[in-house]
C-alpha cells in the first residue's frame, strides 16, 4: 500500500510522532514499509504495509499448468525454494494419487535439509548484522557457499532451483552429491561450535535479545505463528512431526522447543535445527536407494474435481497450499498460505512498548523474508 | 476426534450446517449469518477447542463467493473446513479477527482481492494493493490491460 508520506511527521496535541521504516532500509530485509507510532523512543504502534513486491503468483498460477506453477513458487520464499516446490508437488501428487519412487523421497528430504541449512545460515548472519555485529554475516556466507554450489551443481542453479518437480525431481543427482555433502557436514560440525563461540555467548548479543519481544504461547497460536517463531513459545507445530510428509516419520530427530518466549529463544531454537538437519542429513546420505528418481506421469497432467490442501515445514514455519481443481488443466484456484504473512501479523504485538532499536532485534528473529509475505 | 464424530457433534448443534462429500478432511458448510457463532463455538467448545486457523481464503465461484476457513485445535490435532456462500454482487460475513487474531490480515487481503466486507473488523483497509486501486484482482471477471496480472 503506497502512500506519500513524510518520514518524520508529529502528531498534533500529543508527544507521539509517526515514523517510516522502509520501503528501501537495509533493516527490513527487502521492501516492507513500517509505519511506527513512537513517544521518545518507545513504540507505540507498528503498521505494516504491504505490496511493494506483490506479482500475484496465485492470479497467475490460475492460468499455468500444473508442472508450469511450480516454477512460480520458488520465487515466493527464495530461500526455501526447495520446500515450497516440494510443497506444491505434494499437493498435486495428493490429487493425482501416483507414488513416488524411493530414490526420489530421500534426494527432496535430502535436499529439503540442505535448504534449511542455508536459510538458517543466512538467518544467522543477517540477525548478528542487524544487531550490529558484522563478521557472522560473513562466516555464515562462507558455510552457505558450499550447499549452494553443492545445489548448482545438482539443479543448475542456486536460488531458485525448480528442482523438485510432481512425480519426483527433475534430474538424477551429480555423482559428486554424496562426496560433497559428507564433506559440507564435517565442515559444519566444527564451524557451528564457532557459531556459539562468535555470538550465542557475547554478553552484548544476549543483552540485547533476552526478555525481548515477548509474544506468549497463546498468541502465538491465536497470530497464526508457525516454525521457530512459534516453537520459541513452546507450540508444538513442526509439521515434519504432526503431519509426516515422504520419509519424516522413519527418521529419527527431535522437534525443538523453548519456553522462553523471547529473542534469544528464538534464536536458540534455529540454531539448534541446524544440528537437526544435519543429524537427518547423515541418517540419509550413506543410503540413498537405487532406482527412478521420477514416476511415471502423463505429459499433460489433470488433477480430479475437488480440494486438495497440504502443508510442508520450510524454514520458515507452515507453508499450505490448497488447490480446488475443476477437472481441467490448469488449477481453478490457488492459495499459498505463507507462514511470513501470519508471522508478521504478531508484528505489533510484540514490540509495543519496546524500544526503536529492539524492533530491528525483534524483526530478525521473525526471520522475514518480503516476497514470501506478499507472494 | 475422528471424521464421523466431529460431523456429529457439529451437526446436533448447529442444524442448519451441511456437511460435504470428499476432501481430505471434514468439510461443513453454513450459513453465512451463523458463521460468528460457530466460529466461537468452536473455538471454545470442550472437546473441540479449534484455537488455530491456519488458512482463510475466499473462491470465486462467479455466481457466487465461498469463503474457505481452515481449522485446527493444537489440543486434539484434529482439522476442520469451513465452508460459506456469499452473494457475488455484495458479498458481507462478520469478521472473525478477534476470534483468531491472525484472521485480520487475512480478511484483510481478502477484502481487497475479492470485495468481501466484512463487518465489524477492527482495521477493514487495504493491506497489498494500494490505496486509490479500483476492483477486485482475483475476481475471475476482473480485467487490466495496464497491470496486467492474468498471462
Amino acid at each position: 500500500m503506497y502512500q506519500e508520506t513524510e518520514i518524520i511527521k508529529a502528531i498534533p496535541g500529543t508527544d507521539e510522532m509517526v515514523l517510516n521504516v522502509g520501503p528501501q532500509h537495509p533493516a527490513t530485509h527487502g521492501v516492507l514499509h513500517l509505519l511506527i507510532t513512537i513517544n521518545g523512543e518507545t513504540i507505540q504502534k507498528v503498521e505494516p504495509h504491504l505490496g511493494f513486491i506483490h506479482r500475484s503468483i496465485e492470479k497467475m498460477c490460475e492460468s499455468l499448468s500444473y508442472r508450469q506453477f511450480i516454477y512460480s513458487t520458488s520465487r515466493m520464499d527464495y530461500l526455501s525454494s526447495h520446500i515450497n516446490n516440494h510443497g506444491c508437488a505434494l499437493c498435486v501428487e495428493k490429487g493425482l494419487e501416483v507414488e513416488i519412487p524411493h530414490r526420489a523421497q530421500y534426494i527432496r528430504v535430502l535436499m529439503d535439509e540442505l535448504t534449511r541449512i542455508a536459510s538458517h545460515c543466512l538467518w544467522w548472519g543477517a540477525t548478528a548484522m542487524d544487531v550490529g555485529a558484522l563478521t557472522p554475516f560473513f562466516l555464515a556466507f562462507r558455510d552457505r557457499e558450499m550447499i549452494t554450489e553443492i545445489m548448482e551443481e545438482t539443479c543448475g542453479a542456486r536460488l531458485t532451483m525448480n528442482y523438485i518437480v510432481p512425480g519426483g525431481v527433475m534430474f538424477d543427482l551429480h555423482p559428486d552429491f554424496q562426496r560433497k555433502v559428507k564433506a559440507f557436514i564435517t565442515h559444519f560440525k566444527t564451524k557451528i561450535n564457532e557459531y556459539d563461540e562468535l555470538v550465542t555467548g557475547n554478553i552484548i548479543f544476549q543483552n540485547r535479545m533476552k526478555g525481548i519481544g515477548i509474544l506468549s504461547k497463546m498468541d502465538a497460536i491465536s497470530y497464526g505463528c508457525t516454525g521457530p517463531t512459534a516453537r520459541a513459545s513452546g507450540v508444538s507445530c513442526d509439521i515434519r512431526k504432526l503431519y509426516p510428509y515422504e520419509l519424516y516419520d522413519k527418521l529419527q530427530f527431535d522437534e525443538i522447543l523453548h519456553e522462553d518466549c523471547d529473542s534469544f529463544a528464538r534464536y536458540l531454537v534455529r540454531l539448534q535445527e541446524l544440528r537437526q538437519s544435519m543429524h537427518i542429513i547423515e541418517q540419509l546420505i550413506d543410503n540413498i536407494p537405487e532406482g527412478d528418481f521420477q514416476a511415471k506421469t502423463k505429459a499433460v497432467l489433470k488433477l480430479p474435481k475437488g480440494d486438495y490442501y497440504s502443508r510442508v515445514e520450510t524454514a520458515r514455519g507452515e507453508l499450505g497450499v490448497y488447490i480446488v481443481s475443476e477437472g481441467g488443466t490448469t488449477p481453478y484456484r490457488i492459495k499459498f498460505r505463507s507462514p511470513g504473512f501470519s508471522n508478521l501479523s504478531a508484528l505489533d504485538h510484540m514490540t509495543r512498548g519496546h524500544k526503536i532499536g529492539d524492533l530491528v532485534a525483534i524483526m530478525g528473529t521473525l526471520d522475514l523474508v518480503i516476497p514470501d509475505i506478499d507472494r | 476426534m475422528e471424521r464421523e464424530e466431529l460431523k456429529n457433534k457439529i451437526i446436533e448443534k448447529w442444524p442448519e450446517a451441511v456437511a460435504l462429500e470428499g476432501g481430505e478432511w471434514l468439510n461443513v458448510q453454513v450459513p453465512a449469518e451463523a458463521w460468528r457463532d460457530l466460529a466461537l463455538w468452536l473455538r471454545d467448545e470442550d472437546g473441540l477447542n479449534f484455537d488455530y486457523l491456519f488458512c482463510l481464503t475466499c473462491v470465486d465461484w462467479v455466481k457466487h463467493l465461498t469463503m474457505v476457513y481452515h481449522l485446527t485445535s493444537t489440543h486434539h490435532r484434529h482439522n476442520l473446513v469451513i465452508k460459506a456462500n456469499l452473494d457475488r454482487t455484495s458479498p458481507v460475513i462478520e469478521t472473525v479477527a478477534d476470534v483468531w487474531r491472525t484472521a485480520d490480515f487475512h480478511e484483510r487481503e481478502v477484502y481487497e482481492m475479492y470485495g468481501v466486507h466484512f463487518t465489524n473488523h477492527p482495521d477493514l483497509r487495504k493491506l497489498i494493493l494500494p490505496d486509490d486501486w479500483e476492483g477486485y484482482p482475483m475476481r475471475k471477471d476482473f480485467e487490466d490491460p495496464i497491470n496486467m496480472i492474468k498471462l
